[in-house]
């Protein structure tokens, strides 16, 4: 109620924060106190809790859930750090069609870009096909149901908010900085070293920091594209509530990935000012 | 090649630690829009040249031209001899100040003095001890660690021209670098610049919009207008020898009065003929003709003010009028004064507590030596 007095437009924030509580907050607050308080018999709750965490499923997952969004959020910062920064150059035309192309993939279901993927790494997918065709390689490559494919599926659905994090801090970057650099006596890679990229490192961190806290939770391309080893936390969880009907161990694994991205996106709060990226105040 | 000019009060000393920058016939347009236009110009080594000018006049393009940041599309540039149209601007070995410091905020003072050493690849020990003489000069020892967040815009200034000389170049090109701050720092910076100038012989190419601080730094003032050099002369050549109107007007107060040569003497001196058949005597630095339109041109402080009229002096001129305002300016008394004719003068006198003060509505005579006006052809 302080923001009302501060500010009296914020009663607009009401029916979207009333979506929010009814439609997810409330009954995810319910389920964890059926699954976990209700339904649980009494003293038999911690030690549930650490069969399903200390098993060696979940800490196989876990390990699996860091390396693959590591690898994607490195592959995605390698691929996007550059596009990015050619946007930040690029004359009007240039720039919208770049744009156009990272942007309008959003609008496609995550389903229909995973699908998309798989029809060109299959084995008798496009690329196999071509590489088969010019004679470079004899029998079909095994690209689809591995790790690699999980990350390159992933990496492309997550590229575009790693580009638009970086385009929006590169283009606060007043370029008299680099103009400065360069009369001053520095080369090109000297100036980039020492002065524009850790002018961007903000926006590096940022931007990496939402798409490991987006590739923890990811479930439908690992799913399709990954092999049977390749399992994810979500995985896990879809296997627990589909297959075993655990719902407390569906619960419990669901309160321990909500506990790791509320810690990631404390961390991802200090790393950015919300309320800037927003446009509140200031 | 003579600099057709040049003065004959121009005194900048030759350094060897300066170099000579010569801009011949340099042009930049954008489409038909012609924004440095055809530029001719010979700084000296270690001389202060300054490029004054309204906003729009071409001068920040012209400099942006020399250190190598905007195409020339036309004209040569020169240093010390070579053509630097080929060279990229960090091989120029140029220094840098421009207007909102560009201090790199996440270096702190030291590093930002010491980036162009360190891009250079000078050895450690001699950065530290060139950075440390750096600050020395611009009064700073004291603020190695801090960032530019922790200083203020008078102390982020003197970091960027600590950056700028630390590598002793033989050009510093500086961007209306004192802009931003107020008029009391400003005049203790200018006298700073002026200082290490002094002390370390360079030359110095620096882009103002203020005539003062031109007139106060400078051993020349190349004044632009619509991307052209109009005039180039000693700060005090161009205040007292205008070579037309705006040059007159942009400087200082001045007055123009309009009028046409009833006579010309000799091509250098003749009399003005006001439109209500006053007469004055002017000299001209332009040859002079009979019956052409022509401005007498007289600072307001070389006007004295006088409560009657004196005898009739060939070297003196005398108009009568009433005086219609008096302005307080603190050290100076402003009087705009309607003569006989109808024509308004501006006379500017000191403060002194000693002259007479005249009040609005009084009859007064104003007076100045020939010598000290000029006829405007343009």
């Amino acid at each position: 109620m302080n923001r009302l007095r501060h500010d009296p437009t914020a009663i607009f924030l009401l029916p979207a924060l009333l979506m929010l509580a009814v439609a997810f907050l409330i009954p995810l607050a319910g389920f964890f106190v059926q699954v976990l308080l209700v339904e649980q018999a009494p003293g038999t709750l911690l030690p549930a809790i650490h069969q399903v965490v200390a098993s060696k499923a979940t800490l196989t997952a876990v390990v699996t859930t860091n390396w693959i969004a590591t690898l994607v959020t490195l592959f995605v910062l390698l691929a996007g750090y550059p596009i990015a920064y050619y946007l930040t150059q690029a004359n009007s035309i240039s720039a919208s069609l770049v744009i156009f192309s990272i942007v309008v993939p959003y609008f496609t279901s995550i389903i229909v870009r995973t699908y998309s993927w798989m029809v060109l790494l299959g084995r008798t997918g496009i690329i196999n096909t071509v590489l088969q065709a010019l004679g470079l390689t004899d029998a079909p490559l095994p690209l689809l149901y591995n790790k690699t494919a999980v990350v390159i599926g992933m990496a492309y659905v997550l590229l575009p908010y790693m580009i638009l994090t970086l385009y929006a801090a590169m283009k606060a970057i007043d370029m008299t900085y680099v103009r400065a650099a360069r009369g001053l006596g520095a080369g090109g890679f000297y100036t980039f070293r020492r002065v524009y990229f850790p002018m961007s490192l903000p926006g590096v961190l940022s931007g990496s920091l939402i798409v490991f806290i987006l590739a923890t939770g990811f479930f439908i391309t690992p799913a399709l594209m990954g092999g049977p080893s390749d399992v994810l936390i979500a995985m896990l969880i879809e296997r627990a509530v589909e297959i075993n009907v655990d719902w407390s161990g569906a619960a419990i694994l669901s309160l321990l990935l909500l506990c790791v991205t509320l810690l990631l996106y404390a961390l991802y709060f200090r790393v950015i000012d919300v309320r800037r990226l927003v446009g509140a105040g200031r | 090649m003579t600099d057709p000019t040049t003065s004959s009060t121009d005194t900048a000393p030759p350094t060897r630690k300066g170099s000579a920058i010569t801009l011949t016939g340099v042009t930049k347009a954008y489409g038909e829009d012609r924004v440095v236009d055809g530029v001719h110009l010979d700084i000296r080594p270690g001389e202060f040249c300054s490029l004054l000018g309204p906003s729009g006049s071409g001068k920040t393009t012209t400099l942006m031209m020399i250190a190598g940041f905007a195409q020339i599309d036309a004209g040569r540039i020169e240093l010390d001899g070579k053509d630097i149209a080929g060279t990229p601007p960090n091989k120029r070995g140029f220094g840098l100040v421009f207007q909102n410091y560009a201090i790199f905020p996440h270096l702190n003072v030291f590093e930002n003095v010491a980036f162009p050493l360190r891009a250079r690849g000078w050895p450690k020990t001699d950065i530290a001890d060139r950075v440390a003489r750096a600050l020395r000069l611009v009064r700073l020892e004291r603020f190695a660690t801090s960032f530019s967040r922790q200083l203020s815009g008078g102390q982020q200034q003197r970091v960027a021209i600590a950056r700028a000389i630390v590598f002793e170049p033989s050009v510093v090109l500086m961007d209306e670098p004192l802009g931003a701050l107020d008029k009391n720092l400003r005049y203790e910076m200018q006298t700073e610049i002026k200082e290490i100038q002094k002390q370390l012989g360079m030359t110095v190419v620096y882009v103002t919009h203020d005539q003062e601080e031109a007139m106060n730094l400078s051993d020349r003032i190349a004044i632009m207008n619509a991307g052209r050099i109009v005039q180039a002369g000693s700060p005090r050549d161009v205040y007292e020898k205008p070579a037309d109107r705006f040059i007159g007007r942009f400087l200082g107060e001045a007055n123009l009065i309009p009028g046409t040569v009833a006579m010309a003497s000799d091509p250098h001196q003749g009399v003005l003929k006001l439109a209500d058949g006053q007469m004055l005597h002017a000299a001209s630095l332009e040859p002079l003709r009979a019956g052409v339109a022509a401005t007498l041109f007289i600072r307001p402080e070389r006007i004295e003010l006088a409560a009657a009229e004196s005898a009739a002096d060939p070297d003196v001129n005398q108009l009568s009028g009433r005086v219609e305002t008096l302005s307080f300016l603190g050290n100076t008394l402003r009087y705009m004064v309607r003569s006989a004719g109808g024509l308004p003068v501006m006379i500017e006198c000191p403060n002194n507590g000693r002259d007479p003060i005249f009040a609005a509505g009084t009859a007064v005579t104003m007076r100045w030596r020939v010598a000290q006006s000029l006829l405007l052809m343009r």
